[in-house]
């Protein structure tokens, strides 16, 4: 049959919607999505104050000033003092680096070994399919907090150690949510198209699967910043996360705080308001980056 | 149906097995020795080691892991939890008396979530990217991102300055005194029913975005329908099933899960005892715990799924 070879050219040299540069992306996301671009602001700020935090605190973190016990938030100490007449304020940015370091770590740690484990499952099938679900299953039983609990107290409370205990609970709902997505893919004929051709395993898998459960993962991974943040808290609150005189949101909130409730109440009041900023900041981003990666979820 | 039930159930078998394994391996791993802490030592800190071993036999941890995980599976098949190594009570009968308090939390902090969040949820969704939709979104993300415990704090803070209220030191039963009940109850389950209520709002106002978008609604719709009867007897049924997932799953988990908020409102219950559990290192309590948590979990599981079919006829079970 004789093609039109015009026809050919003419497609192949249409020309092509322009690309949107990495400005005009950002304002049409800021344009489409407000609380999302609200929850970016939040990042980007904690980001900054994390990392400058040496030149913007206003006093060493670790300093104690026995003369300014319990001072009240003023000019000298913006949020006041602690009992020990630390500054809140430079705890709660130096805090910020502790916080921001366990909740990337730990959920993109457990967010990538749970994919992986999850292309993985879905790709070989079968036994290896079968074990690995029984074992995300064994994993899922366990209570969040309760699993972290016991793995902080085999690891004893250091930071390091907890973004392995918030790390693991993350895993089986990435497998999870990732086996699902990769199993649809498998079935698309690209990826038999790709056998066809003699590409191996680990090609079929990097080059077709990895690339196409990016989307799942990348939503996976901000839900669960929020909630690594919340958890490294949590332990910390129960004496499992980061140690004295470690300035962690968690820990300020923990035994002094409490107790001054009716003394000082600003060492308690602000480490809340810092990690609930710092929550909601990544669930109003990851919200709107999964409406806006989800076509079923986007707006009319 | 009676395939599909029969294979859930061999399939909970090789779970729990797995998670009767894990946490005994891992309370075996965690540093620290029970009889240690028990023996506390002399006042030089010195303890006899005869003593010691006595203790260790006594408890039966000198037998190889291999045993005490046998021993320990047999009585599980029996319903015997073993003895508390700290109290020396029955696990079971400690675990009976902290239980109705964490149920009671965990079943009205459900009852007000599901309440608040599912009308919540629907308009939001239905009234998508308007102001009511931002402030239900803001609102609920809030009762997700603020940590419970920090509210707990707070909640007791307010009660003690402005009302002179105390955390209760012991928990009366409803069936005793309601009243007392009531008031000692309802900050716990405000404070873990707004969170519970924050993430059921969010997958309601998520499911029936989706829902809304399929053709059967554009053709309940196309027929005239009143929004009340698209939006309630269409849309929101269908969207239920993942709605229902999350509030089963999220009530087996409450139950050992009030970790935070029972330590915060000092409510002796069954997440507080798995915290001094652990501390204690008193693995009979904490291996019954976990096992019976993850028991609820996956029995919760199967009747979420099993409910399925009545929300969505079109699902058979095989």
């Amino acid at each position: 049959m004789a093609v039109d070879s015009s026809l050919i050219g003419a497609s192949a040299t249409a020309p092509l919607a322009a690309r949107l540069t990495w400005p005009e992306q950002v304002s049409g996301f800021v344009r489409a999505k407000p609380l999302g671009a609200v929850g970016a602001i939040i990042i980007l700020i904690m980001l900054l104050v994390a990392v400058l935090a040496h030149a913007l605190a206003p006093y060493d973190p670790y300093l104690a000033d026995y003369g300014a016990q319990f001072a009240r938030p003023a000019a000298d100490h913006w949020l006041g003092t602690d009992e020990f007449g630390r500054d809140v304020l430079s705890r709660i940015m130096y805090g910020a680096r502790i916080a921001l370091f366990v909740g990337f770590a730990a959920s993109f740690a457990g967010c990538s070994l749970g994919a992986a484990l999850g292309v993985v499952s879905a790709y070989c099938g079968g036994t290896v399919d079968l074990l690995l679900e029984r074992a995300m299953d064994i994993l899922l039983a366990f209570p969040q907090l309760i699993l972290a609990l016991a793995v902080a107290s085999i690891l004893g409370p250091a930071v390091p150690n907890v973004v392995i205990a918030v790390a693991i609970p993350i895993i089986p709902r990435a497998a999870r949510v990732v086996r699902a997505t990769a199993l649809s893919i498998k079935e698309n004929q690209y990826v038999e198209a790709a056998h066809g051709l003699g590409a191996s395993h680990y090609r079929v898998v990097a080059q077709h699967l990895l690339p196409n459960v990016f989307a799942p993962y990348l939503i996976i991974l901000t839900a669960q910043l929020g909630t690594a943040i919340l958890a490294e808290a949590a332990l910390s609150y129960l004496g499992l996360g980061a140690a004295e005189p470690t300035p962690s949101w968690g820990l300020m909130l923990s035994g002094s705080a409490p107790s001054y409730a009716e003394k000082a109440p600003w060492i308690g009041l602000f480490p809340g308001i810092a990690i609930s900023l710092a929550v909601f900041g990544f669930s109003l981003f990851g919200d709107s980056l999964r409406d806006a990666l989800d076509p079923k979820l986007r707006g009319k | 149906m009676r395939t599909y039930l029969a294979k859930r159930l061999l399939l909970i078998v090789p779970t729990l097995f797995g998670v009767a394994a894990v946490v005994f391996l891992i309370m075996r791993v965690i540093p620290g020795d029970v009889t240690l802490l028990i023996l506390g030592g002399d006042q030089t800190g010195r303890i006899d080691p005869q003593q010691l071993a006595a203790m260790r036999h006594q408890l039966g941890l000198d037998q190889p892991i291999a045993v005490q995980f046998g021993t320990w599976l047999w009585g599980v098949l029996r319903l015997d939890f073993g003895t508390s190594l700290w109290t020396g009570q029955p696990v079971i009968e400690e675990v009976l008396i902290r239980l109705p308090l964490s149920l009671e939390v965990a079943i009205l902090a459900t009852i007000v979530s599901v309440l608040l969040a599912i009308p919540l949820g629907m308009v939001a969704a239905v009234r998508q990217d308007s102001w009511v939709d931002y402030v239900i979104r803001v609102v609920s993300i809030g009762g997700q991102a603020i940590p419970s415990f920090w509210v707990g704090i707070l909640v007791i803070l307010f009660l003690v300055i402005y009302f002179g209220w105390g955390p209760p030191l012991e928990f009366t039963p409803p069936w005793v005194d309601p009243w007392a009940n009531f008031q000692q109850l309802v900050w716990p389950v405000a404070t873990v029913g707004y969170r519970y209520a924050a993430v059921t709002t969010r997958m309601t106002r998520s499911t029936v975005l989706e829902v809304l978008r399929e053709d059967y609604i554009r053709t309940a719709w196309a027929k005239g329908l009143r929004e009340r009867a698209v939006v309630i007897r269409h849309a929101l049924k269908n969207a239920m099933l993942p709605v229902i997932t999350l509030v089963g799953t999220e009530f087996a988990f409450l139950i050992g899960g009030l970790v935070v908020t029972e330590t915060v409102f000092t409510l002796n219950g069954v997440g507080r005892f798995v915290v001094d559990a652990v501390a204690h290192r008193d693995y009979p309590v904490v291996q019954a715990l976990v096992f019976l948590i993850a028991l609820c979990f996956v029995v919760v599981n199967l009747l979420i799924d099993l409910t399925y079919a009545w929300f969505d006829p079109r699902i058979r079970y095989h």
